[in-house]
């Protein structure tokens, strides 16, 4: 069956290509360094299954290294000029949605015929094992179509991933931040300290505070996930529902989406915040921070007023 | 108590703008021994989770795509479509983007979207087009971050619709282990008003983007005369 395993093959394989093209530059000092970041996860993609928990420690530790020496990424600058993109726009049209479009949609189709089609593609990967398959036929596509030749797929690539750098690798890291800060009890500790927050038994005092809670501890570890268990034991199930008498649908439901407006606001939700940042060669890497900070802290005083006004029977 | 000394850790460092990787390896580490957790173990279970983790980044699959269709003219496309929509301004375009991506993902199609695949390519570019004709006072910088923000938002508080996304499973996993038991379909039931609140704030400030140009515009039309 496929699954994920032959997902990471693939990405291995890509991200070797681009360190073998890191190399190919001549002029740029900064080669040795970019090569090195490429080869560090393609060897992650490649043999990180296989070879144990600590060495894949130290396999990070490594990638952080060559991250913070500073000499890695590249100025984002285009291989054709704009001439010849304004040619190739009048030339293709339309038709240069496609290859683009095709991804989402094989990602979806597929997922919905591996899961009614079962024995092909492991069911719980169906969806990422999906979307690769839409980036390669895309990829594809786009070589028959411009005649681009095989390097071209790599080379373009990695003129992009240069230019979002080691911030490609931050979502990984802060996952595993995550997993260490439950190890060591992090969740007990900041539910103790909010029970020390006096509400005075107004019912409007514990949703704000169960709700800012909610948001605030996912600024912190930069996943609602990992806060909603520590909230809602710390002041949804005791005060809103057995307090107060409160829907437990709602309390939940209403409690996850306040720690999205969480989410909206913290450089550790990076998959979401920094890396677009980077990818969209923004000049400030918190830009995407600023554009949501008014949207998610007008939706979480939303969410308590939702919260309350709908979720207890008064 | 200690453990409060790894959050601090991570906040001056960002604060500080260090390397991020370095200050997240420091604020594990930190969390780490002021829990008094066994190095090795501490080790196996960092890179345990890192790996477990590959899947975020093997999204930039789709990277060679982008790459050599932006070659050929993608943006410059996307731009042209926009161009040929008289009526369409920059609120209009992500306000209409905003309710693609609620209500899809609220029928559980979330692969349709996303930064690599249709923010970079197309959305942004389409925006900076209508920002332009717009004249909008808006840096090109600060377009393409609220075409970024409209994606996240719009995800966010559309996914929890669905019946069977991550969070709801865990939320109905939280309740049943305090004996509470509720249907997936309450839950998403629930997540209905703050999606249409969603809708309603984001997409105020949204059209707010286009309270400029009007202005401008009755300026100009008052100098035409």
């Amino acid at each position: 069956m496929i699954g994920l395993e032959q997902v990471y093959q693939l990405a291995g394989l890509m991200f070797a290509g681009f360190a073998i093209l890191s190399l190919k530059d001549r002029t740029d000092k900064r080669r040795w360094f970019n090569m090195m970041l490429w080869a560090l996860i393609a060897f992650s993609f490649l043999f990180g299954d296989y070879i144990g928990g600590v060495a894949n420690a130290f396999l990070a530790i490594a990638i952080v290294v060559v991250a913070a020496s500073g000499r890695t990424g590249a100025a984002p600058d285009a291989s054709v000029d704009e001439t010849t993109r304004i040619a190739g726009a009048k030339r293709f049209g339309n038709w240069l949605f496609l290859p683009a479009l095709m991804v989402p949609f094989i990602a979806l189709a597929g997922t919905i015929f591996f899961k009614l089609v079962p024995g092909i593609v492991v069911g719980s990967e169906a969806t990422l094992v999906s979307l690769a398959l839409g980036a390669l036929l895309a990829a594809l596509v786009c070589v028959l179509w411009f005649r681009a030749g095989a390097v071209a797929p790599f080379r373009e690539g990695v003129r992009l991933m240069d230019g979002i750098g080691w911030a490609v690798l931050l979502p990984q890291m802060l996952a595993a931040l995550g997993v260490v800060f439950a190890l060591a009890g992090m969740g007990k500790v900041v539910g103790d300290l909010l029970g020390y927050v006096d509400t005075g038994g107004s019912l409007l005092a514990q949703v704000a505070l169960y709700c800012c809670g909610m948001a605030a501890f996912t600024v912190l570890m930069g996943n609602a996930f990992a806060a909603f268990p520590v909230m809602f034991t710390a002041i949804g199930a005791p005060l809103l529902i057995h307090g107060h008498h409160g829907n437990p649908a709602a309390v939940a439901a209403i409690g996850m989406l306040a720690g999205f407006c969480g989410t909206l606001v913290t450089p550790m939700a990076a998959n979401f915040n920094l890396v677009p940042a980077a990818l969209l060669e923004l000049k400030d890497s918190y830009g995407v921070i600023r554009a949501q900070l008014p949207t998610a802290a007008l939706m979480l005083v939303a969410n308590i007023l939702l919260l309350y006004f709908l979720g207890f029977g008064h | 108590m200690l453990v409060l000394l790894a959050i601090a850790v991570l906040v001056i460092g960002l604060v500080l703008r260090l390397n991020p990787l370095a200050v997240v390896l420091a604020s594990a580490a930190t969390a780490g021994f002021a829990a008094g957790l066994d190095p090795v173990e501490l080790l196996e279970k960092f890179g345990h989770a890192f790996n477990a983790n590959k899947y975020v980044t093997a999204v930039f699959l789709v990277i060679p795509m982008i790459g050599m269709l932006e070659d050929h003219g993608l943006q410059e496309r996307a731009r042209g479509v926009i161009l040929g929509f008289r009526n369409v301004t920059l609120g209009r375009l992500l306000l209409l983007y905003m309710l693609f991506r609620q209500v899809v993902s609220a029928i559980g199609l979330t692969q349709l979207g996303g930064h690599p695949t249709m923010v970079r390519p197309m959305l942004a570019p389409m925006a900076e087009a209508a920002a332009e004709r717009d004249d909008s006072k808006l840096s090109d910088d600060e377009v393409k971050a609220l075409s970024a923000a409209t994606d996240n938002i719009g995800l966010f508080f559309g996914e929890d619709i669905f019946l069977a996304i991550g969070s709801i499973l865990l939320m109905k996993g939280i309740l049943d282990s305090y004996g509470i038991h509720v249907e997936p379909f309450e839950l998403s039931l629930w997540a209905i008003p703050t999606a249409i609140a969603a809708f309603l704030i984001h997409g105020f400030r949204l059209l707010m983007l286009d309270r400029h140009r009007r202005k401008a515009g009755l300026k100009s039309e008052e100098a035409a005369e």
